[in-house]
């Protein structure tokens, strides 16, 4: 399907901030922005939903810490128990002090490697990836916005002037 | 720009008039440019260091580790020393990155991806030696869980060597995965800058095809919080836990619980002098004064002063500990220690890691460049010789005054050292000249709030 959107340029970030508040009042529908570091209170002003990435590092933390305790059971408990410094290896519980470093470190190896593969997969991040930011400026020192042409096209293109933006393009998206 | 406020009293952490292009010329020029005199030479004599090392490494490995200077009563020596002080100069990297960005520290953005670049590259000489030390380093899968070629037994777990294997490797691939991260968006800022095509593909394919969508950085900043949040936690349990390597064995002058937090601060203290050493000369070779200021090695020198004056409670401590126990075994190896045959090396780790410290307490010689990189050096020289007394004077007097000896190495042992420094600075050497050594997205994050010429506008305004 053939789409026409607005490429909009910025050159600074709090006017970005403030056009995008204006332009989302006059309810048009802000497709992307693209920027070259976080703008602080971006993400509130789109409308972004929360991110829960926090949420699956710490069930990623959990299923580790799982693993480990049944791989060093399973280990030295229930497969080869063995009498280490008169010591014995009869139950877990009663050796878990000499188990903990492990538990701990399983617990933040699971959750660090897993929760940055999923943020690789869900943004999209891989080697070999093209990038898809439309204007290579936006790395730099520029702020792209990308907005969905509605019924009423000058109207749109007057109001993202009106917000400060330095150049305005329309552009026909293939998807 | 009333968000973007800051204390008028707090100094700027970017000097000059600079703009957020003026952040991207700035740090894409080093990569950019081409190499100088100075960094082939530097380079040239780092690489033969290491092709040096490289070559003990394989005469060791050809002919054993008899070729190094251990005897029976001295088992482990240079070894081990040179891999806890190299475990122990990564803990800055991360120190800087996780903690003090919890601490929302924004002057680590200057110097976070240099010092992380850093604990990747120290990690790995550490882990080096105890491979080395292995003998037979074909056969260091067995380290991991898996049962043996004979049948079911499995690694031990209640050893603290096996626990270092856990620690390290997942304290190396961590921070890896945090500084990769925090390396897409600078990536691709140089990716999208490139003229030459195969700069361009070699840095689409390092950027992962970062693009920037709001999105993204919204979930950048998540994780590089919950990464910082895990991180804390792991760099105290892995110079934790390589500190257990010596605290759980019976040895006098081992057998301590001070270990843990005592091994953690000198750590904190070794790794940020070595901090300072790379960046005094980093700053400057790649013009990155604006950035890495004045204030920032003031900072971390007040950051060598305290942690350096821990580890010289932690070194009384143990001493009155020693004394207080009534433990005789304990009292002889710390008088041992600080009078016997080692007296010298014991002597060179109280005045190199307590005293020269304290010279930070005047603001004149903190500020001062020449004396901040002299003080990085001696500082790091301390804290080899505080593992090596560790070491050595525990072990060379043992229970059988029959078997008491002394170390010396051979020129094996010194050529691995001196082959890891080589390899250590051929990789941040290579570092400097290929990857964005600034985190350049963050900085310009503070720029408005903390520039030299924003916080003059604003003043002039009010």
């Amino acid at each position: 399907m053939n789409s026409q959107v607005i490429h909009a340029l910025y050159d600074d970030d709090d006017v970005l901030l403030k056009a995008v508040d204006r332009i989302r009042a006059q309810k048009y529908h802000i497709e992307e922005v693209y920027t070259p570091f976080p703008v602080h209170g971006l993400d509130k002003a789109l409308g972004l939903e929360g991110t829960k990435i926090a949420i699956t590092s710490f069930m990623y933390g959990c299923l580790g810490f799982i693993v480990s305790i049944l791989m060093m059971n399973y280990i030295m408990i229930e497969d080869w128990p063995q009498n280490i410094g008169g010591k014995p290896s009869f139950s877990y519980i009663e050796n878990m002090p000499a188990f903990v470093p492990i538990m701990f470190e399983l617990t933040v190896f699971f959750a660090a490697h897993l929760m940055v593969i999923t943020f690789y997969m869900r943004s999209k991040l891989w080697p070999f990836k093209k990038p898809e930011n439309p204007n290579p400026l936006t790395t730099d020192d520029k702020f792209l916005m990308e907005i969905t042409i509605g019924k009423n096209e000058k109207e749109l293109i007057k109001l993202v002037k009106s917000t400060g933006a330095i150049e305005v393009t329309k552009i026909e998206k293939n998807e | 720009m009333s968000s973007h406020y800051e204390a008028p009293i707090r100094k700027p952490l970017v000097t000059g008039d600079k703009s957020y292009h003026d952040v991207t010329e700035d740090i894409a020029s080093a990569v950019e440019g081409k190499a100088n005199n100075l960094w082939w030479i530097v380079f040239g004599i780092s690489l033969s260091a290491f092709l040096w090392g490289v070559g003990c490494i394989i005469y060791t490995i050809s002919t054993g580790i008899g070729v190094w200077g251990l005897n029976k009563t001295v088992g482990w020596a240079w070894d081990i020393t040179n891999f806890v002080w190299w475990v122990g100069i990564g803990h800055a990297g991360t120190l800087i990155s996780a903690v003090l960005l919890l601490f929302r520290q924004k002057w680590r953005m200057a110097i976070n991806r240099s010092a992380e670049a850093m604990t990747i590259f120290s990690v790995i000489q550490a882990g080096l030696f105890p491979l080395i030390h292995m003998g037979r380093p074909w056969l260091a899968y067995w380290t991991l869980p898996i049962p043996n070629t004979f049948g079911s037994l499995w690694v031990n777990f209640n050893s603290p060597l096996l626990w270092d294997v856990f620690a390290i490797s997942t304290y190396l691939s961590v921070s890896l995965v945090f500084w990769w991260t925090g390396l897409l968006p600078d990536f691709a800022m140089i990716r999208d800058r490139a003229v030459r095509p195969f700069q361009k593909k070699i840095y689409t394919l390092l950027s992962f095809g970062w693009s920037g969508r709001a999105k993204d950085w919204q979930r950048f900043e998540e994780v590089s919080l919950v990464l910082a949040g895990l991180a804390t936690p792991l760099v105290l349990s892995v110079h934790t836990i390589v500190s257990f390597d010596f605290a759980t064995s019976v040895i006098p002058g081992w057998h301590t619980t001070i270990f843990p937090p005592y091994f953690v601060a000198g750590a904190v203290f070794s790794g940020f002098a070595m901090v300072n050493t790379l960046l005094i000369i980093m700053r400057k070779v790649s013009n990155l004064e604006d950035y890495i200021t004045i204030q920032h090695i003031e900072l971390m020198n007040i950051v060598i002063m305290i942690t350096g004056s821990i580890v010289g409670v932690a070194y009384i401590t143990e001493l009155f500990i020693a004394w207080y126990s009534g433990v005789e075994y304990e009292q002889y190896a710390f008088l041992n220690r600080a009078t016997g045959p080692y007296w010298w090396a014991y002597w060179s780790m109280m005045t190199c890691n307590v005293f020269s410290p304290q010279f930070m307490w005047f603001k004149k010689l903190r500020t001062s460049i020449m004396f901040s990189f002299v003080i990085s050096i001696v500082v790091n020289i301390g804290m080899w010789f505080e593992r090596f007394v560790i070491i050595v004077t525990s072990l060379h007097r043992d229970y059988l005054p029959s078997s008491w000896t002394m170390f010396s190495p051979t020129f094996v042992d010194i050529g691995i050292f001196i082959g890891t420094l080589g390899f250590f600075f051929v990789l941040f050497l290579l570092y400097a000249r290929t990857f964005p050594v600034i985190a350049q997205a963050e900085v310009k994050t503070i720029l408005k709030s903390s520039g030299e010429n924003y916080k003059k506008l604003r003043d002039n305004n009010e």
